[in-house]
């Protein structure tokens, strides 16, 4: 029984981490690159208007960021919960 | 040396190296064919799955798709990077701890039903094979612009290597092989991008220079200097943002789509642990990052390289603005032998006018005021890439290396499309739903069979190339978007979901996608049969076909909700199954 409600917290604390994640995701492709594309494009980033360099850059950086920081995360909460492999 | 000899030099060195990868990294078992015996490190998967995805689309033409359409073209930038973060989060790590060989195989147990895993192998040969007809066809291109042979020689001789190292080597050939593609790859596409931004802006990096002043004196971003010039030449702004609605679908729809791409989710059942999948997929991303924020830079750069080459851009409609046709450099001379680049002096001035003539108004002006009769240069779009180092004046070497990168591109996604055809026929058709029975020795036997009739299916597709092979954006990340992303995801993430909710779930995400598709395109992609015409009054809501993925992904998850609530939940040793898919640990 304690080891399911383990599983159950385990898995609760990867939702948190997914969600918080994924937010990050939507906003610097969705929102910045696309939604709000217009208005940023009014601030410039060197010769880049800010919406397009979200759009052909700053997304995929950060994107990439993402998934290192959720691998990161990740493996502290197996540790934590003790879950993790070897 | 001349350049001919030294492409042959470069591109037939590449070739030993595959066979010799080949013949050390053989397969014996069946784990070794299907998964690489699952003992590949993490960044060395992260630097094949990286090779694996990026095809000859990615390196040849994406550079000038982005050059040609400027900030539309951002939904292919952003959607074929974003869905990695939907497969590093959603399904990699869950579907290595299944810890089986392949895709429709968990889709089969998780929703205990040889059904649901026969539709998820139809789902996977249409995605695959629409999309290796477009890598075999681009392996013969490549061979025949490089190397001088036609088409067909070009074609046969791909098919020959794929071949030996993909039914030789199987799963572990091919991740050898596509490592060193992708070093290759990316060494030939970045080299003449740094070149080409030192040239024009000073910059090291092309994905700053991108963002930095001319140093041609004019004190003017790259960027602004290209939108005021092709404004000027009745052209749309460079960072101009049309149709946001569909740019946003098409965008869900292809990350949603990479993401469930068969041949893409396999990589990550070959690397030996739970946290080395979430790692890999950071490094696959990150590697293939490299390529895809150099791309606009490289259409970008070439686009302004190509502009200024023709029409000198502070006097647009003067007489002696334009480009002298006898005087025009070497480069285009040699790419207008490939037909790659055209010219039509059509109003008999003897100099190169290029300008968008699809604009009425303005081509009306253009017509009254600077005496131009129409366009009249034809670039095509894979000049972008192909021509930039003669345009930035590089050594031949580097125009050997491009044709090494570019074929390596098209060879290393072919044979992991072809991997993931054999072994769905192989390991899930044949021994899963036809042949439980059958010995690994002889499914090892199947596998190899398999690969070799899927190298000689794809090889005729290619020089014959059905109407469905143009529509790899639709139908190949249609399809995976609308059937197996949802399916896949939702076995991870519900323990409610059943097998009576997955497979109605699929089957109405699989038909009404392709049903829309079909509606714009024709039946079957057959000319002249489709029932409305294909532009954006027609279209439901305005949603292009292209885009409808996201639709058919979110109509996927609904059915199989509704249908899941009123039927019986899943057996419990299925949810047993979910249960420890979610967490690293085997219990």
């Amino acid at each position: 029984m304690e080891q399911r409600s383990n599983r159950a917290n385990y898995w609760r604390a990867n939702l948190k981490v997914l969600f918080g994640c994924l937010a990050v995701w939507f906003l610097v492709s969705y929102v910045f690159g696309i939604l709000l594309v217009d208005t940023l494009n009014q601030i410039m980033l060197g010769g880049y208007p800010l919406g397009f360099w979200f759009a052909q850059q700053g997304s995929i950086f950060t994107f990439v960021v993402l998934i290192f920081f959720y691998a990161w995360r990740m493996n502290a909460i197996d540790k934590k919960f003790g879950v993790a492999e070897d | 040396m001349d350049l001919q000899t030294l492409i042959y030099l470069v591109v037939g060195a590449t070739f030993l190296l595959y066979f010799v990868l080949a013949i050390v990294a053989r397969a014996g078992t069946t784990s070794e064919f299907y998964v690489a015996g699952k003992g590949i490190n993490p960044i060395l998967n992260g630097m094949a799955t990286a090779a694996d995805w990026m095809s000859a689309a990615s390196f040849i033409s994406m550079a000038g798709l982005i050059a040609f359409n400027g900030y539309s073209a951002s939904a292919y930038l952003m959607g074929w990077t974003g869905g990695y973060v939907l497969l590093a989060m959603l399904l990699a790590p869950y579907l290595r701890k299944f810890g089986k060989f392949t895709v429709p195989e968990f889709i089969g147990d998780r929703f205990y039903s040889n059904t649901a895993r026969v539709i998820a192998v139809i789902a996977l040969l249409v995605i695959s094979l629409t999309y290796v007809i477009g890598q075999m066809k681009g392996v013969g291109v490549a061979f025949s612009r490089f190397l001088e042979t036609s088409v067909e020689v070009g074609l046969f001789a791909g098919m020959g290597i794929v071949f030996v190292y993909a039914v030789l080597g199987g799963m572990k050939g091919i991740t050898y092989t596509q490592i060193a593609q992708y070093v290759i790859m990316i060494f030939a596409y970045t080299v003449p991008a740094i070149f080409i931004s030192l040239q024009l802006t000073g910059h090291f990096l092309p994905q700053t220079g991108t963002g930095a002043m001319l140093t041609d004196g004019s004190n003017q971003y790259l960027l602004q200097k290209l939108d005021l010039v092709l404004v000027d030449l009745g052209f749309a702004e460079y960072t101009g943002t049309p149709d946001l609605m569909n740019t946003f679908l098409l965008t869900l729809a292809l990350m949603i789509g990479t993401a469930g791409l068969p041949h893409v989710l396999v990589r990550f059942f070959t690397v030996p642990r739970v946290r080395d999948a979430r790692k890999s997929a950071g490094w696959t991303l990150l590697f293939i990052a490299i390529l895809y924020t150099t791309a606009p830079a490289v259409g970008a750069m070439a686009m302004w390289n190509t502009l200024k080459t023709v029409q000198d851009t502070d006097e647009i409609g003067a007489p002696e603005g334009n480009l002298l046709y006898a005087e025009r450099p070497d480069w285009m001379r040699s790419w207008e032998l490939t037909g790659l680049l055209q010219f039509e002096d059509k109003n008999g001035d003897g100099r190169i006018q290029y300008y968008n003539d699809d604009n009425e108004d303005f081509a009306a002006m253009a017509e009254e005021e600077y005496g131009w009769n129409g366009n009249e240069l034809y670039v095509d779009r894979d000049i972008m890439v192909l021509a930039n180092p003669e345009i930035a004046n590089l050594p031949n070497w580097v125009i050997a290396l491009i044709a090494a990168g570019g074929i390596a591109a098209a060879l290393s996604t072919a044979a992991g499309l072809l991997l993931a055809i054999s072994s769905a026929i192989s390991h899930d058709l044949l021994k899963g739903v036809f042949m439980p029975n059958i010995s690994e020795k002889n499914e090892l036997m199947a596998g190899r069979i398999s690969m070799t009739v899927a190298i000689i299916v794809a090889g005729y597709l290619g020089l014959n190339p059905p109407g469905f092979a143009a529509q790899v954006v639709a139908l190949a990340f249609g399809l995976a978007a609308s059937s197996l992303f949802p399916a896949l995801m939702m076995g991870i993430f519900s323990k409610r979901m059943n097998k009576e909710g997955a497979i109605a779930g699929m089957l109405t995400g699989l038909s009404i996608t392709l049903l829309y598709i079909f509606w714009y395109k024709g039946w079957f992609f057959i000319p002249d049969t489709n029932m409305l015409p294909d532009n954006a009054d027609n279209w439901l809501f305005g949603i292009n076909p292209t885009s409808f993925g996201a639709i058919g992904a979110a109509i996927n998850f609904i059915v199989a909700i509704l249908v899941a609530k009123i039927t019986t939940p899943p057996p419990h040793e299925i949810q047993e199954l979910v249960e420890d898919v979610r967490v690293p640990r085997a219990s």
